[in-house]
């Protein structure tokens, strides 16, 4: 589904992705860990596109399609979804006319007709139900207001409506009390298919509890340094991330 | 002095016979006395500070006529798009500053809502108690039409009365007189617990140019309430100076939203005067502007007395070579102690042309008072963009429901929902975006 070949990406000339390789197939889901400041983050905002990173070596390939090449809205179109760390709060903008937006958009670039006002209705309460969200999530300002757990909620929730072919969840856990990292855990586990693909973004074991990776990659200063099974996220929670360190010193 | 300046002196030694409350010695009087300021001060520069950002010699250059013919042309079928059509309301439209009074709706049940010129002649008492008396003497567009407006629209609410709908007031001009200068006035009296909600335009509906120069006296007494909601989406034909001048006894409230999308140069005066204790005063505005067109702000909100409340937002986008100028100017007084006065005006620019001149300024000489501040101006947030984007938003979507959304923001305290939906069509109209995105 996505390869990713010896990608190398900078911000303004500082370089922080310095050859990663990976590859992710239909139905799995990869862990990507890693100390602060490796490169977790860039690695997803290049994945889904944003501006602010120049990427001057390597190759995404996205089924067949050289990702690199497209905008962030024709990312989003081909089934690429980031779940945002920090998501945006923007006033004005309803819940409900934002994904119905966003969804709409989709189906045009596939040159379909938009989504029946009943239907986007049905499945918009069928998801937030999924979420345990009150449903004045809906009319309330995109983000605005929230707290961090429902923020994070609200990334799901929108996961669900756009069922993504590969969807990116960075940092999801952070800001989350048990409660709230159950319910987006069982959320995301709720929209696995053999069909999809989850990359999940974390510092800690903790949520993997929840979802549990196929694949567990430590990714240190801008290159995945070991890849394991579920195990090695065990070993991590345990020993730390100085080993690692001290491996690639 | 400039040429315009010396043909309104000479209109005015010709109009002086001819114009209305003739009859009414008070009126004459103020209007030579008007007449006799312009005529020391003459019309504003760049070099005046209160006109610093916004240069009026472009639009003063041009040869208008000055006492203007009104025009039986118009049918309601021209005028009707003007209005809230969808909404039943008074009406007073004017045609070149003439009363129309078959394409008005007047009324003398409960309240007044009719001429200026009528009042003159039917409440000279009311007339001498308010005219002139909230509108500072000594400024040159004001005291300009003090000396010439013989008409406009006059509304006098009685004790305890609320208007059972809305009034919109409508100044139109036409081709008739070429390009024209008109100078209308407003005389607004709410008394004691009564509501009112008022909307007004000026619109040019022909092709010459015109330039207006217009005064609204307002007074809001005990504890009476007021919306009063200002569209400005003239053509680039057209320029308006407006004057507003508010003055509020205890406990009164008043809203004044303007809302600017039109016009060549716009300015807008708004002066408040809290004169009594528990007052809220509500100014705000969206201006979307874009090639060859300018809208000044210059607002005032004078705290005189205690406990008063004033709320100021104004929001601007501005496009392609336009430009915004606001001046907000806050005054608490030494007895205005427990003053509560907000102010923010936001601005996004979307051109690499446009230009924003912001100046907040706060006088304060009360020591227990609660006063903030804030511009801005700025691009649409990236990560907001990209946020957006991600979700499959095209980018030129993402910015409109952007610009859509922070503009919509200062439409908060419209209270009829049939202006809310139309300024929301108009802003996404001049945005270029799809409605879809309201909430």
């Amino acid at each position: 589904m996505l390869k990713i070949k010896d990608l190398k990406a900078q911000v303004e000339d500082n370089q922080i992705l310095k050859g990663i390789n990976l590859e992710i197939n239909a139905g799995e889901v990869h862990a990507i860990m890693g100390p602060n400041g490796s490169g977790k983050s860039t690695l997803s905002s290049v994945i889904a596109g944003r501006e602010d990173y120049e990427v001057t070596d390597g190759a995404i390939d996205f089924e067949g399609e050289d990702l690199l090449d497209l905008d962030p809205e024709e990312r989003a179109h081909k089934g690429i979804f980031l779940s945002f760390q920090y998501p945006v709060e923007i006033p004005g903008v309803s819940v409900s006319n934002f994904i119905k937006t966003a969804i709409n958009e989709s189906r045009k670039s596939r040159d379909e007709d938009s989504m029946e006002a009943r239907e986007m209705l049905a499945k918009m309460r069928e998801k937030s139900a999924l979420l345990e969200m009150d449903k004045s999530y809906l009319s309330r300002s995109l983000n605005e207001g929230f707290s961090g757990g429902e923020k994070k909620r609200n990334e799901i929730f929108q996961m669900a409506m756009l069922e993504p072919k590969l969807a990116i969840l960075d940092e999801t856990d952070s800001g989350l009390d048990i409660d709230a990292l159950r319910i987006v855990a069982n959320g995301v586990n709720k929209l696995r298919s053999k069909d999809n693909a989850v990359v999940v973004i974390t510092h800690y074991q903790r949520l993997l509890d929840y979802i549990k990776p196929d694949f567990v990659h430590v990714l240190y200063t801008g290159k995945i340094v070991k890849s394991g099974g579920p195990e090695l996220a065990h070993e991590l929670e345990e020993r730390g991330y100085d080993w690692i360190k001290a491996e690639n010193a | 002095m400039t040429d315009l300046a010396q043909d309104l002196l000479s209109s005015f030694l010709v109009a002086e016979s001819q114009l209305n409350g003739s009859r009414n010695l008070g009126v004459v009087s103020l209007r030579k006395k008007a007449m006799d300021r312009f005529e020391k001060q003459g019309f504003p520069t760049t070099k005046n500070e209160e006109w610093k950002y916004t240069n009026l010699k472009p639009i003063l250059k041009r040869d208008y006529r000055i006492l203007l013919k009104g025009d039986d042309a118009v049918s309601f079928a021209d005028i009707n798009k003007y209005l809230l059509s969808d909404l039943d309301t008074y009406k007073l439209v004017f045609i070149n500053g003439k009363y129309s009074s078959w394409l008005s709706e007047s009324t003398h049940q409960s309240f007044d809502i009719c001429t200026f010129a009528a009042a003159l002649n039917k409440y000279p008492d009311v007339i001498g108690d308010y005219l002139g008396k909230a509108a500072p003497e000594g400024t040159t567009f004001v005291d300009l039409n003090t000396a010439f407006a013989d008409d406009g629209a006059f509304v006098r609410i009685k004790r305890d009365q609320t208007v059972d709908k809305p009034i919109e007031i409508l100044y139109l001009t036409t081709d008739e007189n070429g390009p024209a200068f008109a100078q209308n006035r407003n005389l607004i009296v709410v008394e004691q617990n009564a509501e009112v909600q008022i909307v007004e335009r000026h619109q040019n509906i022909g092709t010459q140019p015109n330039f207006t120069n217009f005064v609204s006296e307002v007074f809001a007494d005990v504890d009476a309430r007021m919306s009063y909601y200002k569209v400005q989406n003239d053509t680039l034909h057209a320029s308006l100076v407006d004057n507003t001048h508010v003055v509020q006894e205890r406990g009164s409230n008043v809203h004044v939203g303007t809302y600017s999308f039109g016009g060549k140069l716009v300015r807008n005066n708004l002066h408040f005067y809290a004169d009594g204790e528990n007052t809220e005063s509500h100014m705000d505005g969206v201006t979307i502007i874009n090639d060859g067109q300018t809208v000044d702000h210059h607002t005032l909100v004078d705290h005189r007395e205690p406990n008063c409340y004033s709320r100021e937002l104004y929001k601007g986008i501005y496009l392609g070579n336009s430009h915004g100028v606001f001046n907000g100017k806050v005054m608490v007084r030494q007895k205005a102690q427990k003053t509560n006065a907000f102010q923010q005006n936001d601005n996004i620019l979307l051109s690499e042309r446009a230009k924003v001149d912001t100046k907040p300024q706060l006088e304060i000489f009360a020591d227990d008072v609660k006063c903030s501040h804030g511009c801005t101006i700025g691009q649409l947030d990236k990560n907001a963009l990209f946020y957006l984007r991600s979700r499959g938003i095209p980018k030129k979507e993402a910015e409109g429901l952007m610009t859509y959304a922070f503009a919509s923001d200062a439409l908060e305290y419209v209270k009829i929902p049939q202006l809310e939906k139309r300024l929301n069509r108009v802003i996404a109209d001049k945005l270029g975006i799809n409605l879809e995105f309201a909430l």
